[in-house]
């Protein structure tokens, strides 16, 4: 679905959309999860070490069928952001979502996966417990998970701690949100050594919602009220609950072999890179020369 | 099987001029112990230092010292670096950078990949060059690894991995991350054929690289006293305002907090990587190829 931004959305820079994404009264998962369904139930720990309160996870009705849902999940306030790692989650965070993706594989419940975090975090005890390898399990695992996942962001897509619960045959970005392979004061400290430039990044970095869909990475933009989510919340969730109703119906018509091999060629396809002539020439010759010698 | 290693005279035009160029009878000081060690000497070794065991750098020509002789036959040499987001910054665009690390180190991009064996056992390889931007993963990082896995799977053999990178390719932006996804799709292959994946990880090993593939291969070896991390040491001690221990992130901390399989000098590896590929091979249980419907071959596109 192509959207034609209104005029003041258009002029709105990277940077600007990466305020509305951190904007502390965007609607965040459970926001998301009160509001479109129903009989939630949360569900804990990662049965080795904790439970990450960065991650929020559970099965919930909606639309009278069962999904699993685990997002990210920032805190409102101070008090609630230091409980949740301001979103950002530790290795044990990553393996509650990874058991409850098997979980939902096992009882055949689609998934839903909401994005919202500026990145896993980089703390020491989170190096100790195997961040990188909690991180990796979890795309691995959802790179072959037998039950359609579909996955949003709905506010900051902040590197691998973003992509480890974004593996999924529909990714959608609210319009507002923002995906990137760093922060963009990292993205500016890594290329400039300059965090101040954090603004430039933004821009060239291209982290928008409108730039993920003409990088074919985003398969949807979700518009939004003209003052961001977080100015008609009742809206952006109805409009949420809505793509997520359309796309799962798309993706449960499909047979199992069907939605991995889609799931396979969308990743499998990015990626943008040159084959040179010469050496495909070259390579055609030596097959041939090799064929002749054979037969 | 063997006829598809034999030595085919492809011309290993990336990088070899770069080695060559160095020549034989020159004195190298070991960087951790001062040691002046013979250039031919410190080669013949592994470039592991022969007094105190400290392991330089190789590149990933070098690397390939490990295999039998003649048995590399290059793959995908030919996929080249494109500019997805056009990206320029005041130091210049990504294409002139490209370009300049493309003549500086007469390699087209960071991976070299391709079919090897050791003691005549073949396997799917892919190595790192860190002199390419930090062995940064970008599309063409992503495409070489995710094809030597499908071609570890379609030949139903083992992949090697030689992995060191500093993380993301920063100016491919987020189509970089992609590529964490992208490889792993390849890998769930080389699963549904029950060919095992080997990690080697090498100085240094952090971002994307160690948060996908890397990470959860079958075996994961590293070498004495790499780095291997997540996040890079400066970041943490941003974050938590303190001093990291010398010891943190290294091939002994993750050894020793469960996180890799083994750490194992560079000059027993090649042992080692022989006796693992003859126990995977050696196996009584005929290999039952599971889930055959999704390991249909993803045929190469052109782009």
């Amino acid at each position: 679905m192509n959207v034609t931004p209104t005029a003041s959305q258009e002029q709105r820079s990277p940077w600007d959309r990466v305020q509305i994404a951190r904007n502390p009264q965007r609607p965040r998962t459970l926001d998301y999860i009160q509001g479109f369904t129903e009989d939630f139930v949360e569900l804990h720990g990662d049965r080795r070490f904790g439970d990450d309160q960065a991650v929020v996870s559970g099965l919930a009705s909606f639309n009278g069928q069962t999904v699993m849902i685990v997002g990210h999940q920032k805190g409102r306030d101070t008090r609630e952001n230091v409980r949740r790692h301001f979103g950002m989650p530790h290795p044990e965070g990553y393996r509650k979502a990874l058991r409850l993706f098997k979980h939902a594989e096992k009882f055949g419940f689609p998934v839903f996966c909401l994005i919202d975090t500026p990145g896993a975090n980089p703390n020491k005890e989170s190096e100790e417990r195997g961040q990188a390898n909690a991180i990796a399990e979890s795309i691995l695992t959802m790179a072959a998970l037998r039950t359609p996942i579909i996955a949003c962001v709905i506010g900051e897509g902040g590197s691998g701690g973003a992509l480890a619960i974004g593996v999924a045959d529909r990714l959608l970005m609210l319009e507002n949100s923002v995906y990137s392979v760093a922060s963009p004061e990292a993205s500016a400290s890594i290329l400039w050594r300059d965090s101040s430039r954090a603004p430039d990044a933004a821009s060239a970095m291209r982290i928008t919602a409108h730039d993920l869909l003409d990088l074919g990475i985003a398969d949807e933009v979700i518009p939004e009220p003209e003052g961001g989510a977080h100015t008609a919340r009742g809206a952006i969730i109805k409009a949420l609950a809505e793509r997520l109703h359309t796309h799962l119906s798309t993706l449960q018509a499909l047979d199992m072999p069907t939605l991995l091999e889609q799931r396979y060629v969308k990743y499998r396809s990015i990626g943008r890179y040159q084959e040179h002539a010469q050496h495909i020439f070259d390579t055609l010759i030596k097959d041939a020369s090799a064929f002749m010698r054979r037969s | 099987m063997k006829e598809l290693f034999r030595r085919t005279g492809k011309s290993f035009s990336a990088g070899q001029n770069r080695t060559d160029a160095i020549p034989d009878d020159i004195w190298v000081k070991c960087p951790s112990c001062g040691e002046i060690i013979y250039q031919k000497q410190l080669n013949e070794n592994l470039k592991v230092c022969p007094k105190c065991g400290y392991h330089m750098r190789l590149t990933a020509r070098e690397w390939l010292g490990i295999l039998d002789v003649g048995s590399f036959e290059e793959h995908d040499a030919h996929l080249w670096p494109a500019d997805p987001l056009n990206f320029v910054s005041a130091q210049g665009s990504y294409a002139e950078k490209l370009k300049e690390t493309q003549q500086r180190t007469g390699l087209i991009d960071s991976v070299i990949s391709g079919l090897g064996a050791i003691d005549n056992l073949p396997f799917s390889l892919a190595v790192c060059d860190f002199d390419f931007m930090g062995a940064s993963m970008g599309s063409v990082y992503g495409e070489k690894m995710a094809r030597a896995a499908e071609r570890a799977a379609d030949l139903r053999i083992p992949l090697v991995t030689i992995n060191r990178s500093g993380g993301a390719r920063m100016q491919e932006g987020v189509i970089s991350l992609m590529q964490m996804a992208k490889i792993s799709m390849a890998l769930t292959r080389l699963t549904a054929v029950q060919q095992p994946h080997i990690s080697l990880m090498v100085d240094p090993c952090y971002g994307g690289v160690t948060a996908s593939y890397a990470s959860v291969a079958d075996i994961i070896i590293a070498e004495p006293g790499a780095n291997i991390g997540f996040a890079g040491k400066r970041v943490i001690e941003q974050t938590i305002r303190q001093k990291l221990p010398a010891e943190f992130q290294t091939a002994e901390f993750m050894l020793e907090h469960g996180l890799i399989d083994m750490v194992v000098a560079r000059t027993e590896l090649r042992a080692l990587l022989s006796r693992l590929l003859h126990l995977y091979q050696n196996r009584r249980q005929p290999v039952t190829t599971v889930n055959t419907s999704t390991v249909n071959h993803m045929p190469i596109a052109n782009h």
